[in-house]
């Protein structure tokens, strides 16, 4: 039963990434998007809680990493999905939760 | 798979209209069925025929018309949040006496119920918003 | 029309700041015409729309909490509200609105509908639903 959680805040703006990872559970999916995708620097703030992120996969949506310039500045490890790629994750999990 | 789409934020001021809409066009390429995309909170104002936005720029309601006649999308937009906020269509202008209405071609007015049951029937309804 | 869902309307958002809590709230309130079963959960700063005392005279906006009171005459008995959210917060249940349901199954007794859970229960919550409403 995993779950697809889609998060668009940046963490220097609000705890949502953290929250979002106090409640998801072993297979599940964060997929960063829109200012979401901050939190998927290397060196960041949010550096660590994605790093402590176990048993969870951490993706973040490739149109917002390049318009944001960050390509190349992202922590090792998370997987840079395109629109098709958020689809299949949808599609692939048995729910999504966007935390708005 | 049969999937739903919520949009809860307007045109322009937030990217959510603009991730909804990339993300229905993968969808669509997929092979995947839309079965609604409900428009909800400020989302209801990118269904307004009037926006002019400049020539360099997308058109985003004239991109979801486009691809709704293209793929015979159900594009509803919510009747509360549209009254609230000044999106008409025929009838909902003579019923309150107005003198214009707005709503774009492809989009139509009904009521949250709409929301609900595209919950019901679709495998998955994915939210866009603030 | 398909097999009984269950419904799980998540709030994470404050009253007044942005439409979201009211918009959200009108979402259940049809809902519960579809004889789906429906819960609803609170956590983060969602849990500042069930602190009662709102007094909206001076911003001169509608004062809809007690729609909130009335969701147990709309057979909505299952709200969840997160304990860490409130204690991030300094908030305990006795901030927090009554909100009752009558029981059925119980020769009709009038029954608080909130339930104080754990982050870890909520996750659970979550997990155990069929779809899931974010406000």
């Amino acid at each position: 039963m995993a779950m697809l959680h889609t998060v668009n805040k940046s963490p220097y703006q609000c705890d949502t990434l953290e929250s979002c990872l106090k409640h998801v559970g072993d297979g599940d999916v964060v997929l960063l998007i829109e200012d979401g995708v901050y939190a998927a620097m290397k060196g960041g703030k949010a550096a660590e809680l994605i790093a402590n992120a176990n048993g969870v996969k951490i993706c973040v949506l490739s149109a917002d990493v390049k318009a944001r310039g960050l390509e190349g500045k992202l922590i090792d490890g998370v997987e840079v999905v395109d629109y098709g790629g958020f689809v299949d994750l949808v599609v692939e999990t048995d729910k999504t939760q966007a935390w708005l | 798979m049969k999937l739903g789409i919520c949009v809860l934020e307007g045109p322009y001021q937030h990217e959510a209209s603009d991730t909804a809409y990339n993300f229905a066009v993968a969808a669509l390429e997929k092979g995947h069925e839309i079965f609604r995309i409900f428009f909800y909170h400020d989302g209801v104002n990118n269904a307004t025929r009037l926006m002019v936005p400049p020539q360099d720029d997308r058109h985003i309601q004239q991109r979801w018309s486009e691809l709704a006649e293209k793929h015979d999308l159900d594009l509803v937009v919510c009747v509360a949040a549209a009254q609230r906020r000044g999106i008409l269509d025929e009838d909902e202008m003579k019923r309150h006496g107005k003198d214009a209405n707005n709503i774009a071609p492809g989009f139509r007015i009904s009521g949250l119920g709409q929301l609900i049951e595209a919950e019901i029937e679709c495998d998955r309804v994915v939210f866009f918003g603030d | 029309m398909s097999e009984v869902k269950n419904f799980l309307y998540v709030n994470r958002k404050a009253p007044h700041g942005t439409i979201y809590a009211l918009e959200s709230l009108e979402v259940v309130l049809i809902g519960a015409a579809f004889e789906q079963d429906v819960a609803l959960a609170f956590l983060d700063d969602g849990v500042f729309q069930l602190v009662k005392g709102w007094d909206t005279s001076e911003l001169g906006v509608k004062n809809f909490q007690p729609a909130y009171t009335a969701l147990g005459d709309y057979d909505i008995s299952k709200v969840y509200v997160e304990r860490e959210s409130l204690e991030e917060r300094g908030l305990t249940e006795d901030d927090l609105i009554e909100m009752t349901y009558e029981d059925e199954d119980d020769d009709w007794a009038e029954k608080s509908s909130i339930r104080i859970v754990s982050r870890e229960e909520m996750a659970q919550i979550m997990r155990d639903s069929d779809v899931i409403l974010s406000f």
